[in-house]
Parts: structure tokens; sequence; C-alpha cells
């Protein structure tokens, strides 16, 4: 479903963020990206659907090239859904508004059609009764679930989670892992960066470590965590894990 | 000293009225253009294309160099002859004022877009919406929202400025007010009866910007 | 577009003297004017801020009046409207025998103009040293008056370098506006040239030059004044 090949992209002319990365996703699986802080995972999870442009290499989507100057990004983005850290939900709309939003502008559908997906949306995702409410009078928890349902409401072939927990409350990390461990059950196909080992774990089936622009590891969770190969890793989850 | 004698405002109250009208006029106008005109170089001067951005750049800077009755001035020429014919001081002023204006609006445009969280750009890109649409439904309206006290107020800078008018003879309030006193000998009366008119004007609309400034803070 | 080009007229005489005089004129009136806006808004700014109430109330009047009225009203109004209103001996002296009289005027009015927005500048310097500065200055002991010479103040001015010198080069355009009132500054001098020569293209062109010159170099001054003046570890955004 997504193939990166030798994927490079510099900050200016000397700072490398992404060496050589390479890597694979099949449909309907779950891939979990982590690293230290500054290790480029949040780039390359944004160069998938171009909102990173890369210097050189290849990233096809079902087969569509996404580095093609004859690519329709556009059109590509949008079959892609993406969750922010901080949410972005589009604070001067109302919640069914912002899943509404990309359904009528991209996907061209009736607005009636798009409050039904937008509400039945909503429900999945365990907001049902928000759905008049603005961003901001959500919890932090109810914004990014909200942020999952707008991407869904595309109805993407895969998903991407760019630290999706990492600016919430700790109370409200397990209500949104909650419906991302749905979304892996349903069979989404799905790539996300993230601390949460705990959901790597459970529902990822290969966990990639990257280190300074590196793909450093790249494993099913269970050789992950049983073995990690590289002295790198081991340090990273032995930092992580032991507390 | 103080025998002021204000009947004659009530007397020539409808020329008056007729000048405030085109103060008014004159004011909505440059607004609604300007704000047009200066969206459009705030665009130019975000967008990743280097020579337009360049370009909108320059505009900015060059009008806010000069004077408005310079500015004023140069389009109450050109205008007339670019169009190759003679035109009414109205239609040269307008345009004085709207590409004056639109150098300043530009400025609190791009700064209000600027306020926008680049997040919400790439998260309106990653649902699929064009560059343009991603501008037009999520960055604009916030931008927008964010910058109205000062849009408002800059408006009112702006209804005082029209006042420079003067210096072509467009009859505005000023200009109406101007000629009652000199036919009538009534110079004291006349403009502090003027200044009067502005501050309350003026005044009343900053408390309103003041007061809606409070509600948007909360 | 139907137009004779004359470029030469701005280098014959005697235009190219009153292009040259006008800019004198107008330089004139934009330091001077500035003299009064930027000490009469300093004193403003800090009685704007200060801990008495009726120094606040008499600075925030003051900004009331003079930012609700168009700068050109108020330029009548101190050519026209005050000389009548003054007791007659004084009257007749601000009429006839005052020196340069619409010049003047036109610095007062102008200046006076300036200083409302002079103090919201100091104003919302002050401001952004933070109260926290102020009570540790009163902490050690110091006056009210201390703690503005030697630590608001110096570090309101460093902060508001950018938007004085934007505040300037206003003044520097609104000198413009003394052409009203028959002072025949640079705008003034352009539009004369025009009159005569109808040569308007070649005049207008010579002032909006002669401006954009000026402030360009002001502004390119003020950034290394801003750069030279900040603190070590502050963050300074360079001149507007």
């Amino acid at each position: 479903m997504i193939e990166m090949k030798s994927v490079n992209k510099w900050y200016g002319k000397t700072f490398q963020v992404l060496k050589d990365c390479s890597l694979s996703v099949a449909k309907g699986e779950v891939i979990v990206v982590c690293g230290p802080s500054g290790s480029g995972k949040s780039t390359l999870i944004k160069t998938v659907n171009g909102l990173e442009p890369i210097n050189s290499g290849e990233i096809t989507v079902a087969g569509t090239s996404i580095t093609a100057k004859s690519t329709n990004l556009d059109r590509m983005r949008s079959k892609i859904g993406m969750v922010f850290q901080n949410f972005e939900l589009f604070p001067h709309m109302n919640v069914t508004e912002n899943i509404k939003l990309g359904q009528i502008k991209v996907l061209g559908r009736r607005p009636a059609e798009a409050e039904t997906k937008a509400l039945a949306l909503l429900d999945r995702v365990g907001l049902a009764e928000q759905a008049s409410k603005y961003p901001s009078q959500l919890s932090g928890g109810q914004q990014q679930r909200v942020a999952i349902a707008r991407g869904l409401a595309m109805e993407p072939m895969a998903m991407l989670f760019d630290e999706p927990t990492s600016a919430l409350d700790p109370e409200m990390i397990n209500e949104v892992l909650d419906v991302m461990v749905g979304l892996a059950k349903d069979g989404m196909t799905m790539m996300v960066v993230t601390h949460e080992m705990g959901f790597a774990r459970k529902v990822a089936d290969r966990v990639v470590f990257m280190d300074h622009g590196e793909i450093v590891e790249d494993a099913t969770s269970t050789d992950f965590f049983g073995s990690p190969r590289s002295e790198r890793a081991q340090e990273f989850l032995s930092k992580i894990l032991n507390h | 000293m103080f025998d002021l004698d204000f009947s004659v405002i009530p007397a020539n109250s409808s020329l008056l009225w007729e000048g405030m009208k085109m103060t008014f006029l004159l004011t909505g106008l440059a607004i609604v253009g300007g704000i047009v005109l200066g969206t459009f170089l705030a665009l130019l001067r975000i967008a990743k294309v280097p020579v337009l951005a360049q370009i909108a750049a320059a505009y900015v800077n060059f009008f806010r160099s000069l004077p408005l009755i310079l500015v004023i001035f140069w389009l109450f020429f050109l205008v007339p002859l670019i169009l190759g014919r003679p035109v009414g001081a109205f239609s040269s002023v307008l345009v004085a004022f709207i590409m004056f204006e639109a150098a300043y609006y530009s400025e609190i445009i791009r700064a209000g877009i600027n306020s926008v969280r680049p997040g919400q750009l790439a998260a309106a890109r990653a649902i699929g919406l064009t560059y343009g649409q991603s501008m037009r439904y999520i960055v604009l309206p916030q931008a927008f929202r964010a910058m109205t006290p000062i849009l408002l107020t800059q408006a009112i800078i702006l209804f005082q400025d029209t006042s420079l008018v003067y210096v072509v003879g467009l009859r505005d309030f000023l200009v109406s007010a101007e000629i009652v006193a000199n036919r009538d000998q009534k110079l004291v009366e006349m403009f502090l009866f003027v200044a009067v008119v502005y501050f309350t004007f003026c005044f009343v609309a900053s408390m309103g910007v003041r007061f809606l400034q409070k509600r948007l803070a909360t | 577009m139907n137009y004779n080009w004359d470029w030469g007229v701005l280098l014959r005489d005697p235009y190219l003297g009153w292009i040259i005089e006008g800019l004198g004129w107008t330089l004139a009136i934009s330091l001077l004017a500035w003299i009064i806006a930027f000490s009469l808004g300093s004193a403003l700014g800090v009685f704007r801020t200060a801990s008495s109430p009726v120094l606040r109330a008499l600075a925030t009047t003051y900004v009331e009046i003079f930012r609700n009225i168009p700068l050109l009203v108020q330029l009548f109004l101190w050519y026209f409207v005050f000389p009548e209103l003054l007791p007659e001996d004084w009257s007749r002296w601000v009429k006839r025998d005052m020196p340069f009289p619409a010049l003047t005027t036109a610095v007062v009015a102008i200046g006076l103009y300036t200083a409302s927005r002079v103090c919201e500048q100091v104003r919302s310097g002050i401001e952004a040293v933070g109260p926290g500065q102020r009570q540790a200055g009163r902490a050690i002991g110091m006056t009210e008056v201390q703690v503005y010479r030697y630590i608001l103040l110096p570090n309101a001015y460093r902060i508001i370098i950018p938007p004085l010198t934007s505040e300037f080069l206003t003044i520097f355009k609104q000198s413009s506006l003394a052409l009203t009132i028959g002072v025949v500054e640079l705008t003034a001098m352009t539009r004369q040239i025009e009159e005569y020569t109808f040569q308007g293209f070649e005049a207008f062109t010579a002032a909006t030059i002669v401006y954009s010159l000026v402030t360009f170099t002001v502004m390119a001054i003020m950034r290394q004044v801003d750069r030279r003046t900040a603190l070590p570890g502050t963050f300074s955004k360079g001149a507007a």
C-alpha cells in the first residue's frame, strides 16, 4: 500500500533529516514508528502525503507516485487520512462542520449526505452528543477523536497518525488509543508515530525504529520487543519502558 | 471674544449633510477596495513564488513611504491622463485611497494570516483541499476574525484620512463646512463643529472596537 | 496617453532649487514636530502608566482627544480658531508678529497630534517591560520616579525603537499637510512645478523618489540603532 524507496531530505544544505529511508506498509498492516525526538519520524510520516517534500527517492501510495509532478497531490491526500499531534481542528467551525468540509469541497458530496456521514462517524468515536460544539469546548481527547473522524470521513485507504496522543493529558490518552485499536481491528492500513509502546505491542504488526534520520530497525513487534537487534533501539526501549 | 453664533449650523444642515454623505461614501468604498486589494497583496506576499512576493513587498513598502497627499495629487493628475478624458475628482481620489490603503491593509492581513498556526494549513491540505480552498475556508476566516479589531481601527484612521480630499476640493464634510465658514464668516464656529463631529464618530467607534477586542479576547 | 516628456525640467532653474527648498521645509517641520511629539509623548506615556489616577486620566483624555480628530482639522483649529479664542494682545501676536506663523502652527499641530501616538507606544513599551520589574525596583527602595528613570524607560525605549521609527516616518509624511495652511514644503513645491510647467509626471516623480529615499535611509539607520542598542540575549525584530 505504502512504498518508500531511498528517501532523502535535507533542511537547507547541511542538515539531513531523512537518510536513505526505505519502508513498505502492506494493505491492512499497522506500523508503529518510534524513536527519540529529532529522529525524523514526524518528517517521515509527513512525506507520505507530500506535506513534506523530499529531495530524492520515491514514494508510492497504492501504486500512485507521491513525488511525480503529474500526480494530483490534492486528490491523493484526500485518500490518505492524517491525524496531527495538535489536533488541528478548524476552530471557526463546529465539530460537524469540521467533518463535513472535506466531504463537500473535495469529494463533492451533498451537504445532507456529508452530515449523515459526519454524525455516523461521531457516533463511532463516541461523540454523538458533541456534534454542534466548537473545538474549544471539547477536551483534548475529544478533539483528537473528532480529528480521527474528520480523517475517516474521506473514506481513506490508509491513515497516518503523527504523535496523536503526545499533546494529551494522561487520563485522555486511552480514549484516543481505543478508537485507534478499533480502527486497526477493522483492517485499516495505519502508520503511527507514537511513544505508546503498549499500543505498539497490542496492535502493531511491525515496529520501525528511527534515529538521526535513519531507519535503524524494522521488525515485527514480537521481535522488536523481544530482542531488538541494534544497541540504539535497546537503549531507547530501556529509557522509555523502565519507569 | 466668545460671542459665538452656532445658528449657522442648522441653517446649512442640508449642505453639511451632503458633505457628510460624501465622506461616508468615500470611506466605505475605500475600505472595501482597500481590503480586497490588500488581501490580494498579502496572499502574493506569502505565496511561494519569490517574484510575486517581491513585487507585492515592493508595492507595500513603496506606498507606505509616501504621504497620502502626494498619492492623491498623483492620481488626480494621472487618472484623467490615462483615460484620456477629464474625470471628476471623486474617481481619482477613490483610486488613490484604495491603492494607498491597500498597502496598510495588506500588512494587517499578512500579520493575521501569520497568526494562524501553520498546522491549520497542513491539516486542510491533508484532507485534500487545494491551496486556494485551504486559504479560503480555513486560514483567511481565522485570520480575519483575529484581526477584526485592527481592521476596524484602520477604518477609523481611514475615515479621518478622507478629510485630505480637501487638497483637491472634493466636497466632503470638511470642505462643505469650510465653504459655509468662509461664506458666512463663521470660521471658529464651523471648525469647532467639524472637530466635535469627527471626534464623536471616532471616539464612539473606537470604544466599540475596544469592547469587541475584550469580547474576542475571552 | 498623450504626454510630452521633459525630464530636464527637474534640473532647470528655478525648479531644482524649489525641490531642494521644499525638502528643507519638510525636514524642518518633521524634526521640530518630532521633538515636541517625543518629549510630550514620553511624559504622557509615563503618566498613562503611573500609579496616580489623576495623571492617568489626564493622559488618557489627551490621547482620546488628539487621536480622534483628523490631523487636518486640528491644523485648521490651531491656525484659524485658536488665535480667536485668545485675549486680544496675544491673538494679535499669534496672527501677525509670531515668526513663521504657518510653519510654527504646523510644527505645533503635528507635534501635539503625534504626541498622542508616541504616548501609546511608550505605554505599550512600559507594559511590555512588565509589572515584575516595577515591583523589583520598588522592593529595593527606589521611588516611582527612579523606577521609571532607571528601570522602566531604558528598557521600554529599547523595545519600541521600531514603532517609534515608524512614528517619525509618519510625521515626515504628514508634514505635507502643512501645505493646506500655506507652507510650501516638498509636496507643495512639486505641485507648484506641475502648475507652472504642466510636467506633473516629472515633478511628482521627483517628490516620490525623495520621500522614498529619506524613508528607506531612516529605516536602514534605525535598524542599525536597534541592533546596537539591543541587550544581549533579547529578541529584536528590527525597524518596522
